[in-house]
């Protein structure tokens, strides 16, 4: 059984880090990556009722949307590259369900970059890293 | 273009209260809108014994649906809330609707002048007695609120792109279809009918002057301004489809009803020491003739007929909301539903008429202990107030200075909502 790699990417350049650093990890190993791209939702949010009778469809286009940019960009990339991938997209908080995915999918560790928050902005929103090394249940990697 | 056939006349609509004012032409308008309804109103609002019968009705439903169910609205309340918190929420529906939201969304709907106008009215008419018979009729009206709920998603439409609706017109026509019963579509047309005329009277037109009212009397910009305002900004929000006003109105006015309660239990216990006076106010009204029109009755009706306004258990307008939630068991949706009539009319309610009653602002004989009455036969007020947001606002005035400015954004914001909420509902019975 290949190892597993829990990779946080949103896109961002710091996440392209992250990607990048597990996989020469990756390779050297022969693990598997698993893309994780989650979708910022929290079920108290407040909707109007169009947004309630919409979101159903709306869920499913940033589902669809979400998926075809990662099919089309990395996924592709690291394909072509001869790390095997895979992908999970979820909804809601990132630290949770990065913690959850790797629980699940039985990863060895979770890698994510780092946006570098002042500790004001960190306090105020919360970092996702923050979250994550309190509650990784695997060892966790940030990549600055 | 269905859509802007509706919203035109709505919009139209909806400048009445406003313009009413504005002198003759006011009342001009004022005259043909009675002339042209008055009929209508009265049947709908027709006595009989005394009781209007549609709340009578409403009230008997309630009843059925109590006994019927074995008081689900008591059983299953804890359930309810551990619903709304997520507990038996399936992971992978993330991204849905959720039970929360549905409940959040369907209540701003209901809390609004319903609950700071139309209690002061009760209680200006009814005594302290008719919150007891309000918090009663709330308590029934969970039960009635848990089966349309049940029914609006049961019955609800998902469409292949995803969308979803549903409400009364789809869960009568269904459900008369699956027992074999003939008149479900008949009636299912009738509800939309209705649903689009209420959303232009309750809906729209109660919210804009009980606002315009209130402006005016703290900021005296005269009430055409204020319902013209109105009805523009909502016309824009429709029509136009500029929907980050709306996003944003119903993102604000959750919180606005927080702080509401907030600032009217803050009231209350300042005035500890006269809560159990205000409990015992209530009770004795509730039972005994404390010198108001109409005696006990007149404290039930008022009750009643405030509460069904205020939470619309059994109007038919909460499944539209509701049924857009993502679940396999219709019934959930319904458990979570029964908690509105319990956050609108028992929490709200209670809470604004508890103000009224422990800032007196019922003026009480002190000899004989029955209340003053005025000219009009209502209960005079300390602020001399009789329309529905003045007393209340003169209630919360009494303990803070700003409140009354507080409430006027409030009232607004609240009105804003809820005809934005209605104009939705209007224009889903149409379609």
């Amino acid at each position: 059984m290949s190892d597993k790699f829990v990779v946080g990417y949103d896109g961002s350049v710091s996440a392209r880090r992250a990607l990048e650093f597990a996989v020469e990890r990756a390779k050297v190993q022969g693990g598997t990556i698993v893309l994780a791209h989650v979708l910022e939702w929290s079920p108290y949010s407040f909707l109007t009722p169009t947004e309630l009778e919409e979101r159903h469809k709306r869920r499913r286009e940033e589902m669809a949307r979400a998926e075809e940019a990662l099919a089309s960009t990395v996924v592709a990339e690291l394909k072509e590259a001869g790390v095997p991938v895979e992908v999970v997209i979820r909804y809601g908080n990132t630290a949770d369900l990065l913690c959850k995915i790797a629980s699940e999918v039985g990863a060895v560790q979770i890698v994510i970059g780092r946006e570098g928050q002042s500790a004001l902005e960190a306090r105020i929103f919360g970092s996702v890293a923050g979250a994550l090394v309190q509650a990784a249940p695997v060892p966790c990697t940030i990549v600055p | 273009m269905q859509r802007i056939y509706f919203t035109l006349p709505a919009a139209a609509l909806a400048l009445l209260p406003g313009v009413a004012q504005a002198q003759a032409l006011g009342d001009r308008i004022d005259s043909i809108f009675a002339a042209s309804t008055g009929w209508f109103v009265n049947l709908i609002f027709a006595s009989v014994w005394g009781v209007p019968w549609i709340v009578g009705w409403l009230v008997i439903a309630a009843v059925v649906f109590t006994l019927y169910f074995g008081f689900i609205q008591f059983r299953a309340f804890r359930h309810s809330i551990e619903l709304v918190r997520g507990d038996y929420s399936d992971p992978n529906d993330a991204g849905e609707v959720s039970h929360f939201q549905a409940l959040a969304t369907a209540l701003s709907g209901t809390v609004g002048l319903g609950n700071i106008a139309g209690v002061a009215v009760a209680v200006s008419i009814g005594g302290a007695g008719a919150t007891f018979w309000m918090i009663l009729a709330g308590l029934l009206g969970m039960a009635t609120k848990f089966t349309e709920c049940t029914l609006g998603v049961k019955y609800r439409n998902e469409y292949e792109d995803g969308m979803v609706s549903g409400g009364p017109m789809y869960y009568i026509k269904k459900g008369f279809a699956e027992r074999g019963l003939p008149l479900g579509g008949f009636m299912a047309v009738m509800f939309s009918i209705f649903c689009v005329l209420g959303a232009l009277g309750g809906g729209n037109m109660f919210q804009a002057n009980q606002a315009a009212s209130q402006v005016e009397a703290v900021v005296g910009i005269p009430t055409w301004v204020t319902g013209l305002t109105l009805a523009v900004v909502v016309f824009v929000v429709i029509v136009g489809g500029i929907r980050s006003i709306a996003r944003v109105t119903e993102k604000v006015v959750p919180f606005m009803g927080i702080g509401y309660v907030l600032v009217a239990i803050l009231i209350i216990l300042m005035n500890a020491n006269m809560i159990l006076w205000a409990v015992g106010e209530i009770f004795r009204g509730a039972f005994t003739d404390s010198g108001i029109v109409g005696g006990i009755v007149g404290a039930i009706i008022q009750g009643f007929r405030r509460a069904a306004f205020s939470n619309e258990a059994g109007i038919g307008s909460a499944p539209i909301a509701h049924s857009a939630v993502r679940t396999r068991e219709p019934i959930t949706e319904g458990f979570v539903s029964l908690l509105e009539p319990f956050i609108d009319t028992v929490v709200i309610c209670t809470m604004t008429s508890l103000v009224i009653i422990i800032t007196q602002q019922l003026l009480i004989d002190a000899e004989t202990g029955r209340y003053i009455l005025n000219d009009a036969g209502r209960i005079a007020t300390a602020s001399g107030a009789t329309d529905g947001v003045p007393i209340t606002s003169a209630a919360f005035g009494s303990v803070f200075g700003w409140a009354p400015y507080a409430l006027a954004i409030a009232v607004i914001l609240f009105a804003f909502s809820t005809m934005i909420t209605w104009s939705y509902y209007g224009l889903k019975a149409w379609t």
